[in-house]
């Protein structure tokens, strides 16, 4: 498999990360070198097996619909960048 | 002291032979001392650790100590820790005070243990040098041109340096083992779900994994007894009944069956790292062990079996910093999604960025099932090689790392040759099984070779029981670096 410069960058622009025409060509040979070493799974034939997701194949557990968090607005949105009126601020959206 | 086991130390409090203040005192200054040099620790809060101290003592005095009661532990810095600065070794998370604790946290101030400071990591646990830090690399303090390796490298750092008694460290490839292993201290990642990792910055929640670091197995067990425990919080926490992981340190090592897997004693190990593993080896049949020689056929897909699962997870679970919440804002943008762009691409570092990019790509429209579901049916079949080898031995060993410690900056360029170093403890990661690294000697410039032993499912109290036994006959893990 052979990755393409629009490849990174188009990769770069899902993973919302902002990169330069140097960064995204560096990223490609870096990124290339490591798929080189992805390809051996090709390899394998694992039409047989099934995908494991969790080392004990343990069932996703299951809690009873009620609230037990208490409210901490103002601790938790102490920590972020903009707030205002116990809203958090971003840059607008829609006109 | 300061070569003191948790045991010790424990029975000196509660003697009264000195007080916990006095202890974190003592480590305080040395950390203090030290750390200009090592980079150990990124924040180190005198006040708070004393405030702590002095609560301990007063529960000592009251007669409710427990084991680890007033002793100071270095906590990694992937631990969100309440009041305190808790950053993941990341720029991302330069400013981030976090506003809760862990459970592994939770767990520590419970039996009134005293945190001694935040440890150095690679940023948000990717790298095997801690050199990808936003907060600089950590020193090896045997060698100090050499890393301390990673991404647990300021924890390994602060407990070979007896800058702390012990640590904690988390291991999603080996960021527990490969440390332990580089400086010459003894590291455990337990049994995928043993460890809740509520308030552990996540990396690879599928692989993620907190644990124990300290000089002996016999206090790594301590510590698990803490660490350890299911907790609703984290919904791949496993509900058990709590053990005592001391309770076998004593037994004898009669009939041990120590599995040997052919691929691990090939010639990609150096030579001074396969000379200290065999004489270990040598030294466990005279304790009564047998070896059998086993089989992890699928041994060599294991770095790039990682190299799916661990990116796609990562790129998933750091989507969460993107500036609003908490954590690094960019100061200029023109729009919501360049504010996106922008405080990503500044608050992360460049192999946080390159997995994100990883996991993104094989995660995409089209890739999915090439690489993600794959690598996930690759993972079964390493876990079954596992399940396999074990039907013949109780134990499995090799080497932890195949060099010791490289030098700083040797391999930071070479990302893929920084990735092939961690083959030996990345299976056991996939695998879900628990592993440990304990000291075996010098190789190469006189650096630390790690012993790995890999336990089946649940068999820490087995495993510690094997590191003990070893260290009762040795005297590796009492050794220190000179200053």
């Amino acid at each position: 498999m052979s990755l393409s410069l629009d490849d990174v960058k188009r990769v770069a622009n899902l993973a919302r990360l902002e990169i330069s025409e140097d960064e995204a060509r560096k990223a490609l040979i870096q990124l290339s070198g490591i798929f080189d070493l992805i390809e051996q799974m090709q390899a394998v034939d694992t039409s047989a097996i099934t995908p494991m997701s969790h080392a004990q194949d343990v069932m996703q557990r299951l809690r009873t619909d009620a609230v037990t968090e208490i409210d901490q607005r103002e601790l938790f949105q102490s920590v972020a960048p903009q707030v205002e009126a116990g809203l958090y601020l971003v840059p607008k959206v829609i006109e | 002291m300061l070569n003191a086991s948790l045991k010790q130390l424990s029975a000196m409090l509660a003697a009264r032979k000195i007080s916990s203040v006095e202890l974190t005192s003592e480590f305080l200054k040395r950390s203090r001392a030290l750390n200009p040099e090592y980079n150990a620790f990124i924040t180190l809060d005198e006040r708070t650790s004393l405030a702590q101290a002095q609560a301990a003592d007063i529960l000592i005095a009251s007669g409710r100590g427990q084991p680890l009661t007033g002793i100071p532990i270095a906590q990694k810095d992937i631990f969100c820790t309440k009041g305190w600065l808790t950053t993941c070794g990341s720029k991302m998370l330069s400013n981030f005070i976090s506003p809760y604790d862990a459970h592994v946290i939770g767990r520590f101030n419970a039996v009134a243990a005293v945190n001694i400071g935040k440890t150095n990591m690679d940023e948000f646990a990717m790298g095997s040098s801690n050199e990808t830090s936003f907060y600089g690399p950590v020193k090896n303090p045997w060698d100090t041109a050499a890393v301390p390796g990673g991404s647990s490298g300021g924890s390994a750092c602060a407990v070979a340096a007896r800058m702390a008694p012990a640590a904690t460290g988390t291991d999603t490839g080996g960021s527990i083992r490969q440390p332990a292993a580089l400086c010459g201290i003894s590291g455990l990642k337990p049994t995928y779900g043993l460890v809740s990792r509520y308030g552990m910055i996540a990396f690879a929640s599928s692989l993620d994994q907190g644990g124990p670091m300290a000089k002996s197995a016999e206090d790594l067990a301590l510590m698990l007894n803490v660490m350890a425990g299911f907790d609703a919080r984290d919904s791949t926490s496993l509900e058990r009944q709590p053990e005592d992981y001391t309770r076998d340190l004593e037994k004898p090592l009669d009939g041990l069956c120590i599995g040997l897997p052919k691929e691990y004693f090939v010639k990609e190990i150096d030579e001074d790292v396969a000379r200290a593993v065999e004489a270990a080896i040598g030294q466990y049949r005279k304790l009564g062990a047998e070896t059998v020689e086993v089989s992890l056929p699928n041994t060599k897909l294991s770095v790039p079996v990682y190299y799916v699962l661990a990116p796609a997870e990562a790129s998933s679970n750091l989507s969460r910093f993107d500036g609003v919440r908490y954590g690094y804002r960019a100061p200029d943008y023109v729009d919501l999604n360049d504010m996106y762009r922008k405080t990503r691409a500044q608050g992360f570092g460049s192999e946080v960025k390159r997995r994100i990019l990883i996991g993104t790509y094989v995660l995409s429209h089209g890739y999915y099932d090439a690489y993600y579901i794959q690598a996930q049916k690759l993972r079964r079949l390493m876990a079954q090689d596992f399940a396999e080898a074990f039907k013949q031995c109780d134990v499995i060993m090799g080497p932890t790392s195949p060099t010791v410690a490289f030098d700083l900056g040797e391999r930071s360029s070479a990302p893929v040759q920084m990735y092939l170093s961690d083959a030996y403890t990345i299976a056991v990661n996939l695998a879900g099984l628990p592993a440990m690294s304990i000291p075996v000697g010098f190789g190469h410039k006189n650096r630390p070779v790690g012993l790995h032993i890999i336990g089946n499912y649940f068999a820490e109290a087995q495993m510690l029981n094997v590191a003990h036994q070893y260290q009762l006959e040795s005297d590796w893990h009492t050794r220190m670096p000179k200053e």
